[in-house]
């Protein structure tokens, strides 16, 4: 990407870092999902203590026209509490799984986050100015004495400084019995679904005491449980139409209008396994981790363990596009398996559309052009797929530099190391990046790593 | 979870190990290496952390990889094979099987002829005369899952651990010795059902999340979806809770 220049390709460079320097990471610290909200002008990041912290874009500076508004702290709210479920004798974890934005409709901004078993609509609203001049009270809110009342005034609103409020106004609870994973705002923007390991469901955004069950895959006998919902979402365009994705390595389309249960799929994507590559990590390794429609709906795209693929939602019996995220690991995975790490569930995202692009590729090529997963060691790569490069980078404070182009990173498989090359033996594996987003409108992407939040941007001239 | 970063280089106490190590001339056989796998596995799904809730994907890719091992165990005819010779020969061989599983990437690097742990595949054969000493009913191995299990995946302290572990195959060992059977059934029939028996254990595991009130007030609207599921497991699972909590406080 930032190789030879010109062309399109992005050359990115660091441009913020959020949360502690030091390497001993707090575990409520742990960042569990990062997400733009639709105009880019908001990024939220949930942990694993149950917080939501959301960044805003500064206003860009005319006179600093070589870099797009930084992103600063703007609220930060608990969303979820630890609970207890007393029957179980079980923790419920405050962690909070997905965070998902709507579009904006009037002055304050909605967002759904859940944890394990509880979504919640949450109202950030803005506080910029406060009536002031009562009859009846006194500034610091003490009630006057009313024999001391003798003209009445209209209060008049003064501005203050800005304070962000959350507040929930939806709590949707008590639909899920297993783990929820995902949960997708429809395109009619009134309906949403959440999934967990075996059930999905669907609400409205308005009512709190009801949901429908769409998709629901728990055998009779539990004994023959051989397969979960790993994660799930609504077409961009057609409001009836969702996916979702299996621990085998399986996506089924559902059409809601076809039935009130979707158990039964209109469409089932699978790849035939490739036997040379066959081992006994080959289902685990295949288990789809995320799912994410492209801009106009026509392609889809999955992570699995190893690969992030490209499906035309015309071709149900192979992806159209296959890209290899870190295939050194695949002699590995005994080891990965051993401590836990194959069962990582890395996320992917697309680029964002480009307005100027949009307009002069109507027809040729799909706006989804590039996508973007992390890895191990805190590395994260980009495949571009009209021109078939691909790129490693790492987030990392030691290049923090802005306006600094990051140096592309390369893993050595085996044999000879080159120089600058990092061996796959030392990769450290406690260093994933797991959540990564794009801004929906420019080339400014937030990577995760276990506690903090880097941004970078692309180099502007 | 327990994450361990394979950035470790050293296993501290290298040496010894590769002391060990001379003394074995064997490389691990693809039964061998089937065989740890199976027990790494059913570890993993005897140690879910039950302070929470048990990942439910993780479980069920666990139990599938642990289905995939008996079937093919199963065909092989592995199972019929529990002639343990020598125990201490045999459990140092495991014990050589677990770390090179551990350190494949290490031995690659070296240019050692290790064989990649990642791809099991059917035609790497070699030393069958091997396998009956090495293989063992895996049953039993599950009944000492926290040494095992401490002493696999901490390898801080591998000098202590090893005798740790040694000392609990050998308990695995002392049980097995008298035991011979000629068939899977036989097998089963003398272990605890409960902890060795895939799809009990996966039930057991279920059962913890399976609350009736829970799922009649999932689906409200959703007629179809009315299949009681609750069985008599369930309840008697969620009972021995209520009582636990009731006799606690």
């Amino acid at each position: 990407f930032s190789g030879a220049g010109g062309g399109n390709d992005i050359q990115w460079c660091f441009s913020q870092v959020k949360g502690a320097v030091d390497d001993d990471v707090a575990e409520a610290d742990i960042i569990s999902t990062v997400e733009f909200n639709h105009s880019g002008e908001l990024l939220a990041t949930g942990d694993k203590g149950g917080r939501v912290v959301i960044f805003q874009q500064e206003q860009e500076n005319k006179t600093q026209s070589h870099s797009r508004g930084e992103y600063n702290v703007y609220s930060t709210f608990q969303s979820h509490e630890p609970e207890f479920d007393y029957l179980k004798s079980l923790e419920i974890e405050e962690k909070i799984n997905k965070i998902r934005w709507l579009p904006q409709k009037n002055a304050a901004q909605f967002l759904l986050s859940t944890n394990d078993k509880t979504i919640k609509l949450w109202k950030i609203s803005e506080r910029d100015k406060r009536p002031e001049g009562y009859n009846l009270k006194e500034e610091d809110g003490r009630y006057r004495d009313p024999t001391t009342v003798t003209t009445l005034r209209v209060p008049v609103f003064r501005p203050m400084d800005l304070m962000v409020e959350a507040s929930p106004r939806r709590i949707f609870a008590n639909a899920h019995t297993y783990h929820i994973n995902s949960i997708s705002i429809n395109s009619d923007y009134e309906t949403y679904l959440s999934a967990d390991d075996l059930r999905i469901n669907l609400w409205h955004l308005e009512i709190t005491d009801r949901s429908f069950n769409i998709v629901d895959i728990k055998p009779a006998n539990m004994e023959e449980l051989t397969e979960v919902i790993t994660a799930a979402e609504f077409h961009p365009n057609s409001c009836s139409t969702f996916v979702y994705s299996s621990s085998k390595g399986t996506i089924r389309l559902c059409d809601m209008r076809a039935s009130a249960l979707c158990d039964r799929h209109s469409k089932l994507f699978e790849e035939p396994e490739d036997p040379s590559n066959r081992s006994f990590f080959s289902e685990i390794i295949s288990s789809i981790s995320d799912v994410k429609f492209s801009h106009s709906g026509r392609y889809m795209m999955t992570r699995d363990y190893l690969s992030v693929k490209i499906w035309d939602l015309n071709m149900e019996n192979r992806p159209v596009e296959t890209y290899q995220v870190h295939e050194y690991l695949r002699s590995k995975l005994c080891s990965l398996y051993e401590n836990d790490c194959i069962f990582d569930k890395f996320e992917c995202c697309w680029n964002g559309s480009d307005r100027q692009v949009e307009f002069l590729s109507l027809c040729t090529s799909d706006l989804s052009n590039i996508v973007m997963t992390g890895s191990y060691n805190n590395f994260f790569r980009m495949f571009d797929r009209n021109t078939k490069r691909d790129i490693t980078l790492e987030a990392s404070r030691e290049n923090n530099k802005p306006r600094t182009v990051l140096k592309p990173r390369k893993v050595c498989a085996s044999g000879k190391r080159k120089k600058d090359e990092i061996s796959v033996d030392s990769l450290d594996f406690n260093k994933k990046i797991l959540h990564t987003a794009w801004h929906p409108k420019e080339n400014i992407i937030a990577v995760a790593t276990t506690n903090n939040l880097y941004i970078f941007q692309d180099k502007m001239n | 979870m327990f994450v361990r970063g394979l950035k470790r280089k050293c296993f501290d106490g290298e040496e010894d190990i590769e002391g060990t190590l001379a003394g074995i001339k064997a490389i691990p056989s693809y039964n061998l290496q089937r065989q740890s796998l199976l027990d790494m596995s059913l570890v993993k799904l005897q140690l879910c952390h039950m302070l929470v809730e048990p990942n439910l994907c993780r479980s069920v890719l666990i139990a599938n990889t642990v289905r995939q091992i008996q079937e093919e165990m199963t065909q092989d005819g592995t199972w019929q094979m529990i002639n343990t010779q020598s125990t201490g020969q045999a459990s140092l061989d495991r014990l050589v099987s677990t770390d090179i599983l551990c350190r494949s990437s290490r031995d690659q690097a070296e240019g050692k002829h290790v064989p990649a742990y990642g791809t099991f595949n059917k035609d790497f054969e070699s030393d069958q005369a091997h396998d009956s000493s090495e293989t063992m009913s895996t049953a039993s191995s599950v009944q000492a899952p926290r040494n095992l299990q401490s002493n696999v995946w901490e390898m801080e302290n591998p000098q202590e651990n090893k005798g740790n572990f040694q000392k609990s195959l050998d308990q695995i060992f002392e049980t097995l010795e008298n035991k011979s059977s000629n068939s899977v059934e036989d097998l089963f029939s003398e272990v605890d059902n409960s902890y060795y028996d895939l799809d009990t254990m996966l039930t057991g595991m279920m059962s913890n999340t399976k609350v009736g009130h829970c799922d009649s007030l999932e689906t409200f609207s959703s007629p179809t979806n009315t299949a009681s599921n609750s069985n008599c497991k369930s309840d008697l699972n969620d009972l021995d809770h209520i009582v636990e909590i009731l006799v606690e406080s």
